[in-house]
């Protein structure tokens, strides 16, 4: 166990640059690796890697390791747990920090399971405990409703996927040092037993949900799809974005890429209104970061109530009509 | 085709916050006074993918579920559904265990059931939802896996599998046999309805222990547990929500609409 040394990042790129939740990676990554007197490392993975190398160090990296294998342009399973397995048995990593994005909560639990680590999904504090040098993880239970702290005494590596926006990004700093090493094992694209045959990219249209600066989510209370639609009117009347609780997407109101919560988007815009939804815990974590969350619900005991700065107790059907209007004219002037 | 699928029975998730009480000294919660317990909500919506690819195949659906001996009632309702079969894997040495360990416990138990073509997990359980008993289950079957499935078919000896990713999905292909994890975009789960439900109630549903799948007691050690709960607490969040009223809700409305364009 005490040979297991250092940080190891396992980054991700997004249109040819480091993606921005890697960032976030390297920033909390190299404050626990200071604390321990150990390294950071990030592994990089994909034909255009060998040209973010220094980057990677500028944010803090002390190594990075790359391959600019285009096997790993597109994501396969198989082909990262390949991979990442191969170095981690070489370099032996006490911590691994992972995105929780689609990479990360996919590749994640599947190495934890070849190396026999300990992983902690969904974080949203990283800290060392000072007396044992163990990584501490705060992660949300119980779809949200409690918060539960976990560490691992002897498993390594110790492994943990943070949600994006959570850590403050890495400072760029164009004097650091710091090397870039190929992998030497090449993964050998006959030993995939999983393919990938075809990626469907769902367009919406509009603004991206996790970039709007308004976001008008509907639950179950929305009643139908062409209630439901009446929730885009008002968005488009805000320049925002439309989502919905699972049940709204299960129900097929709104696509399933717009789903908010725990197991879905998690937005943070200036103004989220809720309408007919109950603020279940696991759809609150999707929406706590916003600025001012609104409630309109006719259960003025529903815990929306309890999140939200300003509500309306009542049927959405009588006020939301007005709303939208009086909205209109207000942004009409 | 053989099917076997994960099943978890959990705190009913639907509870209001309110109800939901912690006892921080032993890191459990509490469960309230005539809430029964349900199957984890993607398990039954495993089931439910299990349920579509028998009816299109044919073949046999086998049920395990890890737990208190009460969890015969999960497997009883994967059966009104339309499983075959079921076991509950229920020994004290079960109780508390790790993503590890309850991985290592179905992995027996699925050893012991013998040939399968597909085993199904949900994405993540309602409760813990450490989110990676079925990867760690597929790596300790040495079985390719497919996490976040909304759609699952046999094409030939692959499995094929729609699964969600970020901004859109992924269509994958693996030979069989394969784990793959189901997320809730695969559908509503059917309704148990007549006969079956009658048949269901009346099933025996036999509980292994750890020596009838041959778990070994280190695996099982709490002291060689990957994880390890320290701490558990309710968050407080306590926002002063300003209720905006009006003689008629399309007063209230109109006084809402005047707070909201200040903010945006
Ligand atoms: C592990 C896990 C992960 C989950 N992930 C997510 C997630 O990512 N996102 C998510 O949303 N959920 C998630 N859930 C589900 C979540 O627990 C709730 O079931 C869900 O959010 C409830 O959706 P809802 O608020 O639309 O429905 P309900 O809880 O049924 O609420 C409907 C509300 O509408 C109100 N209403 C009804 N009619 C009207 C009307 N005419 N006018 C005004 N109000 C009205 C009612 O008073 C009620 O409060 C998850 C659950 C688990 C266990
Ligand atoms: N005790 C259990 N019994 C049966 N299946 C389980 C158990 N725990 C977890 N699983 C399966 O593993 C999935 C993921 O669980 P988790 O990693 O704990 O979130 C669940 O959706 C179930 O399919």
């Amino acid at each position: 166990m005490d040979n297991y040394k250092g940080v190891l990042v396992c980054g991700e790129m997004a249109d040819g640059k480091l993606a921005p939740i890697t960032i976030e990676l390297l920033g909390v990554g190299r404050k626990l690796a200071d604390e321990l007197g150990e390294e950071l490392s990030i592994l990089l993975l994909g034909s255009k890697s060998g040209a973010l190398g220094q980057d990677a160090i500028a944010y803090g990296a002390d190594n990075v390791y790359i391959s600019e294998d285009s096997l790993f342009d597109i994501y396969n399973s198989d082909a990262y747990t390949m991979a990442t397995a191969n170095l981690c048995k070489k370099i032996l990593p006490s911590i691994m920090l992972f995105g929780y994005t689609d990479i990360g909560c996919d590749l994640s639990p599947r190495l934890n399971g070849r190396l026999g680590g300990g992983l902690s999904m969904e974080c949203s504090a990283l800290s060392i405990d000072p007396a044992t040098k163990l990584l501490v993880t705060t992660r949300p239970v119980f779809g949200g409703n409690a918060l539960a702290t976990m560490l691992s005494k002897t498993a390594r590596p110790q492994m943990a996927t943070i949600r994006a926006k959570v850590m403050p990004p890495a400072e760029h700093n164009d004097s650091r040092q710091g090397k870039v090493i190929p992998l030497e094992d090449k993964v050998d694209p006959s030993a995939l037993k999983v393919k990938v045959i075809e990626k469907i990219k769902e367009e919406v249209e509009g603004v991206k949900l996790e970039d709007a600066e308004v976001v008008v989510a509907g639950g179950r209370g929305m009643g139908t799809a062409a209630d439901f639609a009446k929730l885009r009117e008002l968005a488009g009347v805000l320049g925002g974005a439309v989502g919905g609780t699972r049940v709204a997407c299960d129900e097929g109101w709104v696509s399933a890429t717009l789903q908010i919560g725990q197991s879905g988007k998690v937005v943070s815009p200036k103004l989220y209104l809720a309408v007919g939804l109950s603020g279940a815990m696991a759809h609150i974590a999707g929406c706590l970061g916003s600025k001012c969350i609104v409630a309109i619900n006719k259960d003025n005991e529903a815990n929306i109530f309890n999140v939200a700065h300003f509500g309306i107790v009542g049927d959405w059907k009588e006020i939301l009509p007005p709303l939208t209007e009086k909205m209109k004219e207000l942004k009409g002037k | 085709m053989n099917i076997i699928v994960c099943v978890k029975q959990v705190l009913d998730p639907e509870i209001p916050p309110a109800k939901f009480k912690i006892d921080p000294e032993t890191k459990q919660v509490i469960p309230p006074a005539g809430v029964p317990p349900v199957i984890s909500v993607y398990d039954e919506r495993a089931v439910e993918a299990a349920c579509r690819l028998k009816d299109k195949n044919k073949g046999k659906i086998t049920v395990i579920s890890m737990g208190s001996e009460k969890a015969a009632d999960v497997i009883k309702h994967a059966i009104s559904m339309g499983a075959d079969d079921g076991f509950v894997l229920s020994d004290p040495a079960f109780e508390n265990l790790d993503s590890f360990g309850t991985a290592y416990v179905l992995s027996k138990a699925i050893q012991k059931i013998g040939a399968y073509d597909l085993v199904l997990c949900g994405r993540q359980a309602a409760d813990w939802g450490a989110g990676q008993v079925g990867s760690i289950l597929a790596e300790m079957l040495g079985i390719p896996v497919i996490t976040l499935a909304c759609e699952i078919e046999v094409a030939g000896a692959n499995v094929k599998v729609k699964r969600i990713v970020s901004d859109g999905f992924e269509v994958l292909e693996a030979p069989m046999p394969s784990l793959v994890t189901v997320s809730s975009e695969i559908g509503m789960p059917r309704l148990p309805a007549g006969m079956r439900l009658m048949m269901a109630r009346k099933k025996q549903v036999p509980v292994w222990k750890a020596a009838d799948i041959g778990a070994e007691a280190s695996f099982l050690d709490k002291g060689n547990a990957h994880t390890e709960v320290t701490g558990l607490s309710v968050p407080s969040r306590k926002i002063e929500c300003e209720i905006i009223t009006g003689a008629t809700p399309a007063e209230a409305a109109a006084n809402l609409a005047a707070k909201l364009a200040n903010l945006i």
